[in-house]
């Protein structure tokens, strides 16, 4: 097996890109956070750090940098550690898997904007999810505290609940792309309009998309499923030992997995980095702007999705305990087989 | 030794340390972990096999799922070391005496068998689509029987879970 040098270089250049951009856009999602929720509630959110309170985030960060860092006494220390490093490794480790942007062919050869194009692309995206539970988990159980416990345990449950449900409804999906592949899922989206209808997977599976979106905030923790961190009832939820940048790391991966996971719902159902049109840009501009466009669509439709979010955060209550797991089993995972019932009845009688 | 030797080697050490890991380890979150990490060693060999769909499912289904279960019952205990009864000494005697004589069966069965080498030709079988087809195909009926036990499987859970409906005299 002989080892590529520019192979890896090219690699590792996209992938320190790849992290870089989601911890600047995490960071700043953030700030949006803040922002959207002051929009709503008529207050002006932060505005002290410079021009519309735009250096907020740095000012966050370097302060939960500079705090005394402090692990209990009867805490199991590894594990304490380790809870936030998984939680962040599995936040960022998604991203390898989502396809940016078209391959740019050049001279020398084509520059694929994937880290990796594997042909079981969307179960690494569930194996990674499935992981994640794990940072929390220990973290909470690793505190010695029976708040923490007691939430982690919530989260555990929650999140094996809902990763059924969302298997279920992509199942139906894949049996409209024949493929598991990401960079194939996007490409049969190409464009806008194909053959008499929409080739964006969001018009083919309207259900399988509705039930996978509140599947996905189920996965992320966000309200109204933000149930691990219930403060009327949990005090702060499974970080409540935390301080410093742990605790930074904890709040930070819930917005990278905001971010990643907005993509790749953007890239399974809103046709990725396809926008209308695009053959004609295509044969308008060069390979290397044409392939900056597709990437700016496909973080516009992102940060579309994670505005989305955020208006449902600020929308709706939280839901009870009972009633969350009521909604998981009795609700979207039946919806979810019947749904694909129909997509391959669908499949089999009417486009064959 | 090329790059393949050092990763099988690796994956290797590693699936076997952590399995001692998950025997030797007093703490029971512990052993949970390192079974874990014993999961992933085995799917690093998947992969190297060229068996991705089997690699990812090993780490879906087990170490994300069973796993995330095991330690959920853990947790919920509260097993710690410290919690861990103090075992009998005839149980001690006991389990070394069966634990040799399983050792010893072992071996007589070993040594007396041929190492097989396989060639090693790559095989794209491990890959989702010819994997389906082999299963939708050729082995279509104990693919299905095996669905059917699940089911089974399944119904029974819950049996076993449903609260008993009340007596009412």
């Amino acid at each position: 097996m002989q080892l590529d040098i520019a192979f890896i270089i090219e690699k590792l250049l996209l992938i320190s890109v790849i992290l870089l951009g989601s911890l600047g856009i995490a960071m700043y999602a953030t700030w949006a956070e803040r922002k959207v929720a002051a929009v709503m509630q008529d207050r002006r959110g932060p505005n002290r750090a410079g021009f519309m309170g735009l250096f907020q985030p740095l000012a966050d960060g370097l302060k939960l940098f500079f705090k005394e860092e402090i692990i209990p006494d009867r805490s199991t220390r590894f594990l304490f550690i380790l809870g936030p490093a998984l939680a962040m490794l599995t936040a960022v480790m998604t991203s390898a898997v989502v396809p940016w942007g078209p391959d740019i062919v050049t001279e020398n050869g084509v520059i694929t904007l994937q880290v990796a194009d594997i042909n079981i692309g969307i179960l690494f995206i569930f194996g990674v999810v499935s992981l994640g539970v794990y940072g929390v988990m220990l973290g909470g159980w690793a505190s010695n505290n029976k708040f923490s416990l007691l939430s982690s345990i919530r989260a555990a449950s929650q999140a094996i609940s809902y990763e059924l449900a969302m298997g279920l409804s992509l199942v139906a999906m894949l049996m409209m792309t024949g493929s598991l592949s990401l960079r194939e899922i996007v490409e049969q989206q190409h464009g806008f309009w194909d053959a008499g209808y929409f080739t964006w997977n969001f018009f083919k599976q309207p259900l399988g998309f509705f039930i996978f979106l509140v599947c996905a905030f189920a996965e992320l923790n966000r309200a109204p499923f933000d149930l691990p961190e219930c403060e009327s009832e949990l005090n702060m939820g499974y970080h409540q030992e935390y301080s410093s940048m742990k605790l930074g790391f904890y709040l930070f991966a819930e917005y990278i997995n905001l971010f990643i996971s907005s993509t790749v719902i953007a890239t399974l159902f809103f046709g990725g980095y396809n926008f209308p049109f695009m053959d004609q840009v295509a044969a308008s501009v060069s390979p290397v702007l044409f392939a900056i466009i597709c990437v700016l669509t496909l973080l516009t439709k992102a940060i579309c999705i994670i505005l989305f979010f955020m208006f449902i955060r600020w929308t709706l209550p939280r839901f009870r305990y009972d009633q969350l797991m009521r909604l998981g089993w009795k609700s979207l995972i039946p919806l979810a087989l019947v749904n694909m019932v129909i997509t391959g009845a669908v499949i089999l009688w009417v486009i064959k | 030794m090329g790059v393949y030797e050092i990763i099988f080697w690796f994956l290797t050490v590693m699936a076997l340390s952590c399995a001692l890991g998950v025997i030797l380890s007093r703490n029971p979150v512990n052993s949970v972990l390192f079974l874990i990490a014993t999961f992933f060693a085995i799917s690093g060999h998947y992969i190297l096999l060229n068996a991705q769909f089997l690699a990812i499912v090993n780490i879906i289904v087990y170490a994300g799922a069973i796993m995330v279960l095991f330690l959920f019952v853990i947790m919920l205990m509260n097993l710690n070391a410290d919690t861990e009864p103090q075992k009998n000494r005839l149980v001690q005697i006991a389990g070394a005496v069966s634990g040799g004589t399983l050792l010893l069966v072992i071996l007589a069965a070993l040594r007396t068998s041929t190492i097989t080498t396989l060639d090693q030709a790559s095989t794209d079988i491990g890959l989702i689509k010819n994997l389906g087809k082999t299963l939708f195909t050729q082995f279509v009926l104990p693919f299905e029987i095996s669905s059917v036990l699940f089911l089974s499987a399944m119904i029974g859970a819950v049996v076993i879970g449903k609260k008993e409906k009340e007596q009412t005299a």
